[in-house]
């Protein structure tokens, strides 16, 4: 509860100062702000144009429809879906059903976990990879899999992942011009 | 002659597109055009990627695991019919393993390129539907899959006439037909593979399912984890409308139907039909007591009739070939054929189709090839986790509805799991529990609380300090929540528990009287040792360790003290050489 009023104080406070440009989302708006049922979607296209949800917007988004921030909020927050914190430029999704689990998902978490110094759910400090557990991926035969900004990698192994992860890392927009710090 | 690429998502995964772009390279180079056609997954995932040649006269040649290097080989045999040396061509037994199956959900996925409607059409596709609006009654469609003796392929089994009967009898209008692909079970891509595969039969069987209801509207409700299932599905609709088999006064009959698309956003809850309603709707997904019925009130109050991706599949081939031939497969209560997601420690992972009625030993022996490694097979979870994990001395049980009702778990939307002897059950009931306590949508007590207590018990028992009464205690939660839940996901939580305490109380015991994991699988219950012979004194694990329980000199072998060891695995992930050894 106290989650949720910290959230509205915060909306009523920065309602004026909209920090994100609306022209995209404004394109939205109009084609789904009157059709009811439609916050589903709306947060759906938000999150496509800004990677995540930012508190303004879904200020912005509740003043347009009309619709009050705590069920907003709490549609936001109940799916899996929704983000409400921007995520590293490769978002890492890292399947953990039952097939992944039973073909050592575990000890591959464990693997980026320690290469990445992060945790489950956390962005590393340069930004660059945000690591996401996810339910299942739907390539069971190809376990353990994972998934980066929409590319699978199958089978994966420790060694795998973490030479993965290396050339990503070499590869980052973040890391031009930076010494390899691996 | 044209080439035919696996295009699902297990077969872009297994670098499909990479093959797909060498191809055109290689054609382009050759400067000899060939028609490349796409197509969804045919159910060999672990043969993946996987690349087609199809002769003049129709023979089809298949190769297997295809590389970007095999390409000019493969090429060699479509065009000048030389021998290939690298490239694998599909061997006999995984042939006879596709023998062995019947295909009416199926028939079409991994055959016909889902993004062209014309090879639907050329293959009796819409012909049911037509059919259906020129020759039948509504209540003749409802006969017909009555007499099928079609059930619910989404997991509960129940006899789709019925569903479809207490729809068609509402009163009240508008009516709403919806495509239930919410696939949540972390296991299980039947429904995806369709989608991918043969998105016609799917938008058909709604089609149809829609005159039987009075319905002129339908909606597919796709996890928005598949995003090629929604991209195939757009083009399929898009096709549709323009051929005129969507839209107003569709074959000249008067009878108007379209379908669109929402795209889930992540919770296992939704398949559930009340929750997938209020998800529809925009809110949080919680489910709702019932009656009333979807039928009665459902989609903003009007009677809705939800089936899954799979059963309107069936719907076609159904009504086209009559529901007695539907019938004539399969057994007594449970006719037809069934999809299975066979995946875990399995040889040939992937989707098959059976007939009802076949023994889990042909399904995961003669079919599945067995168990990986030649390690000895210990249990196959069924349905997810609202299912139960399924023992050797049960092998030979039929796969229908009654029968694996009886074992504890359910026959579920279609995963198989496959578990060899290296699988710890009691961290597999963890496992489950883990998720549905994360999925449970904190409606009901019972299933908000209860999952969470059962899930601490249970990660008590797999980290060593389970205490005697442990096992009592989760069989009463288990009870309670069973009770106290006003959904299926609270329902059925506690059956993952409940069947591996059933056929594997031992281990349980093992974890709490001896502190041993007999799958030699939780961490907190192995001793970690180094192997003399292959540790090379690199000091990677000693670096890592975070209790110093590491020690030796540099290019010697490394010991660990256990009274140090706080059994974190860190030195088993970080050794290269497979110098640390867990029992």
């Amino acid at each position: 509860m106290s989650e949720l009023n910290q959230f509205n104080n915060m909306c009523k406070k920065s309602s004026d100062e909209l920090t994100h440009d609306t022209s995209q989302l404004d394109e939205v708006l109009k084609v789904y702000k009157n059709k009811p049922g439609s916050m589903i979607t709306i947060l759906q296209k938000a999150q496509d144009i800004y990677g995540y949800l930012p508190k303004d917007i879904i200020c912005y988004i509740s003043q347009e429809t009309l619709i009050k921030t705590p069920i907003i909020y709490g549609v936001a927050t109940f799916y899996t879906q929704f983000r409400l914190q921007p995520v590293g430029e490769y978002l890492i999704l890292l399947c953990k059903g039952t097939a992944c689990h039973v073909n050592g998902a575990n000890e591959i978490e464990q693997t980026i976990c320690d290469e990445l110094n992060i945790q489950n759910g956390e962005t590393t400090e340069d930004g660059i990879f945000t690591l996401n557990n996810v339910a299942c991926l739907g390539c069971c035969s190809l376990s353990p899999v994972m998934m980066i900004n929409g590319e699978t990698y199958a089978k994966m192994t420790p060694k795998k992942a973490r030479s993965i992860l290396r050339d990503l890392r070499k590869k980052s927009k973040l890391n031009a011009g930076k010494e390899d710090q691996v | 002659m044209k080439i035919i690429i696996g295009q699902g998502s297990c077969g872009i995964a297994a670098g499909a597109d990479k093959v797909t772009v060498a191809i055109q390279k290689e054609l382009e180079s050759r400067n000899h055009p060939l028609e490349i056609e796409l197509a969804g997954c045919c159910g060999t995932c672990y043969l993946e990627p996987i690349v087609d040649v199809v002769s003049d006269n129709g023979q089809k040649t298949t190769f297997v695991s295809v590389k970007p290097e095999h390409i000019a080989e493969i090429l060699d045999f479509a065009i000048h019919q030389k021998q290939p040396k690298d490239a694998v061509i599909m061997g006999d037994n995984d042939q006879a393993s596709l023998d062995k199956q019947v295909r009416i959900a199926l028939r079409n996925a991994g055959v016909l390129n889902p993004e062209k409607i014309e090879d639907y059409l050329a293959n009796d596709g819409y012909k049911a539907i037509q059919k259906c609006l020129q020759e039948m009654t509504p209540q003749d469609v409802i006969e017909d899959v009555k007499i099928s003796g079609l059930r619910g392929r989404g997991g509960a089994g129940f006899p789709t006439w019925f569903k479809w009967q207490a729809a068609n009898q509402q009163k009240a209008t508008p009516k709403y037909i919806v495509c239930n692909g919410d696939e949540g079970d972390p296991g299980a891509f039947m429904d995806r593979s369709i989608l991918e595969g043969d998105p016609h039969s799917v938008i058909e069987g709604m089609m149809i399912g829609g005159y039987a209801i009075g319905a002129n509207e339908g909606i597919i409700y796709v996890r928005a984890e598949y995003p090629l299932a929604i991209k195939r599905l757009e083009i399929a609709l898009k096709q549709a409308r323009e051929k005129g088999i969507l839209g107003k006064n569709i074959f000249g009959t008067g009878f108007d139907f379209d379908i669109w698309i929402k795209a889930g956003a992540g919770a296992f809850v939704c398949g559930e039909e009340t929750a997938l309603i209020a998800s529809l709707e925009g809110q949080r997904g919680m489910p709702r007591l019932k009656p009333p019925f979807p039928a009665q009130k459902g989609y903003w109050g009007k009677p809705t009739n939800i089936n899954n991706v799979e059963t309107f599949a069936n719907i076609p081939w159904i009504l086209l070939s009559g529901g007695s031939a539907f019938a004539a497969l399969g057994t007594e209560k449970s006719k037809g054929t069934k999809v299975f997601a066979l995946a875990g420690k399995i040889q040939r992972g992937g989707l098959i189709e059976i007939p009802m009625g076949l023994t889990l030993r042909e399904v995961i022996y003669d079919i599945g090839g067995g168990i990986q490694d030649n390690k000895a097979f210990k249990a196959v979870q069924m349905g997810g986790p609202s299912g139960g994990c399924i023992p050797a001395s049960l092998l030979d049980t039929p796969i229908d509805y009654e029968s694996i009702t009886a074992t504890g778990a359910i026959m579920g939307s279609g995963g198989m799991i496959v578990m060899d002897e290296t699988t710890c059950m009691v961290d597999m009931a963890r496992f489950f529990l883990d998720f549905t306590c994360k999925e449970s949508c904190g409606k009901c007590v019972q299933c908000r609380v209860g999952t969470k207590r059962m899930l601490e018990i249970l990660e008590r028992i797999t980290n060593g300090e389970g205490k005697d009464g442990d096992i009592e205690l989760l069989e009463d939660l288990c009870q309670k929540v069973k009770d106290g839940s006003l959904c299926a996901l609270g329902g059925t939580a506690p059956n993952p528990v409940l069947t591996t305490l059933q056929y594997f109380r031992d281990e349980y015991e093992a974890h709490i009287y001896e502190h041993r994991c007999p799958a030699h699988n939780c961490k907190k219950l192995l001793t970690y040792t180094i192997k003399e012979d292959l540790c090379v004194g690199c000091g990677a694990c000693a670096k890592k360790c975070p209790s110093d329980a590491i020690s030796g000199e540099p290019k010697k072998v490394h010991s660990i003290h256990q009274e140090l060891c706080i059994k974190c695995g860190t030195c088993k992930t970080v050794c290269t050489f497979n110098a640390i050894e867990a029992l």
